[in-house]
């Protein structure tokens, strides 16, 4: 391992980092743009033009609130617990493939941290952990209402991890590799998964809607019965930690998304364009639409949170167990069908 | 108990259909609703900087008017304050010296003329009980404050501009 590995890797870190950092703070704004838009308003327009500063102002504001935390409550837990949503949530994008290898000079740097051949499992287990901060920040606070919602949170991730994984598993019969660079790689041109596996990409974007806690699924934090629920108690930037460990897990739903079924940095004619524009810009133009989908997906999550009322509970266990569960298993079944025909005739 | 009202409307509930439990079909047709209205013109305006066009009778902020000479008009002959049923007027009533013949026009003239914006209720029975045309409630919307005291305006802000010479 030499030093300019290290430093590579480093740099890469850093900028997929800020960026997502950034991207999750200007979610909190386009959250509130679109919201407005989609109800005939004009939005935030007051910090900077058209409010683009919004988000700086909020975050400023978050800084300055009096940081309290509740006489009863857990105290190490307590604090523990937003910072562990953070991480949870930030370290889901280090599997994620970016864009294709640059190559300046003799020296080839992919744009993905770790290509590890277990890319997906590895997205679900931190998927899986992201459910601790809010159960952690729910147990913590002492507050009963706080308690209803990570028991909440817990049992609707979990339920809907299971269909999420079942899904997968049909992506998976069809693309035949867990490691996130070579599924995409399969995905050349226009060959997009979703092409193959369309009720495998809707159970997953259902499932990805339940993980990420947000509507019609965010029963978790919702606002008219538990008052915020998990993060009730929760003042300052550690309520900030929270809301913004939920924009960059909304931030890397929509990349997985993009990466497992709607072909990453591929898009139609990337040949022509690689062949034609060198090897640092091609690869760079495929990061720029592999952004594209992503924000394609963000507005997505936001457009369905400003349309649809939020399911009761048992109707999200209904969904969950008795719905997606037995349409992912039968679309197993259907694709290992199809998969065998067509490879044994 | 006896019901409140005459009303009898017996609601049913049916058990979904299997197009309803899809949801799909249902959340498609919402986000259609909802896209059409991203493209629609915002309902709401940019307050402060824009404003929205008023009524020919709107009643907004009133001002003391000055005849073609420039002269204030009021007498100060208490008539709105008389009429006033939000008791938002009060007046001092002064005699005019010989030297300040161009700012009055008549003997008579107001000293002090406040009207209470937080008691006013826009009715404009001032303006119908003006006998000298002296009030119309012909401004914009009266700004909103921090202080009470701030809200009682006097002649300063209610008077007319003069007229230009």
């Amino acid at each position: 391992m030499d030093i300019a590995f290290v430093i590579e890797k480093f740099v890469l870190v850093a900028i997929i980092f800020g960026i997502s950092l950034v991207i999750a703070m200007y979610s909190t704004y386009a959250e509130r743009k679109v919201a407005a838009f989609l109800q005939d308003r004009l939005g935030p327009d007051r910090a900077g033009p058209f409010g683009i500063l919004q988000p700086l102002a909020d975050g400023l504001k978050m800084f300055m609130k009096e940081e309290i935390i509740p006489t009863n409550a857990s105290k190490w837990l307590f604090m523990i617990g937003p910072g562990l949503a953070m991480l949870t949530a930030c370290i889901g994008t280090a599997v994620i493939p970016w864009g294709s290898a640059i190559t300046i000079g003799d020296r080839v740097i992919p744009l993905q941290v770790t290509d590890i051949n277990v890319g997906i499992l590895y997205i679900f287990g931190v998927v899986s952990l992201g459910v601790y901060g809010v159960m952690i920040g729910g147990w913590a606070s002492n507050n009963k209402y706080s308690l209803l919602s990570a028991i909440r949170a817990a049992s609707q991730n979990i339920s809907y991890e299971i269909a999420m994984g079942l899904s997968i598993i049909a992506l998976l019969l069809v693309t035949g590799s867990m490691s996130l660079k070579e599924i995409v790689e399969g995905q050349h041109g226009w060959h997009w998964n979703v092409l193959y596996q369309p009720v495998g990409f809707i159970l997953f974007m259902v499932c990805a809607f339940a993980e990420t806690n947000r509507a019609p699924f965010d029963l978790p934090e919702c606002e008219t019965e538990l008052i915020g629920g998990y993060h009730t108690e929760y003042s300052s930037m550690k309520l900030g930690f929270y809301l913004f460990a939920e924009y960059i897990n909304m931030f890397v739903s929509a990349a997985v998304m993009a990466t497992l079924y709607f072909g990453g940095y591929n898009y139609p004619g990337m040949d022509w364009v690689l062949a034609n524009t060198g090897a640092v810009i091609g690869p760079l133009i495929g990061v720029g639409v592999f952004f594209i989908k992503i924000f394609a997906f963000i507005f997505f999550f936001m457009w369905v949170r400003w349309t649809i009322p939020r399911f009761r509970y048992d109707q999200l266990m209904h969904l969950g167990w008795k719905v997606l569960i037995p349409l992912a298993i039968a679309n197993i079944v259907v694709t290992s069908v199809v998969i065998a025909v067509i490879e044994g005739f | 108990m006896e019901p409140l009202t005459s009303k009898k409307k017996v609601l049913e509930q049916k058990p979904l259909t299997f197009a309803e439990r899809m949801y799909l079909p249902a959340i498609a047709k919402g986000m259609a609703i909802t896209i059409s209205h991203f493209f629609k013109k915002e309902a709401t305006i940019r307050y402060p900087e824009v404003e929205r066009e008023f009524s020919t009778n709107f009643r907004g902020m009133h001002s003391l008017k000055r005849d073609e000479e420039g002269k204030e008009r009021c007498t100060a002959c208490g008539l709105c304050a008389l009429s006033c049923p939000a008791e938002a007027i009060t007046m001092i009533a002064a005699e005019r010296k010989p030297e300040e013949k161009d700012l009055y026009r008549e003997e008579k003239y107001a000293s002090v003329y406040e009207i209470n914006m937080l008691r006013c209720i826009f009715c404009g029975l001032c303006e119908e009980a003006c006998p000298k045309e002296a009030i119309y409630l012909d401004g914009p919307i009266v700004p909103a404050d921090y202080l009470r005291k701030d809200f009682i305006y006097g002649k300063d802000k209610l008077v007319e501009q003069p007229l230009n010479k």
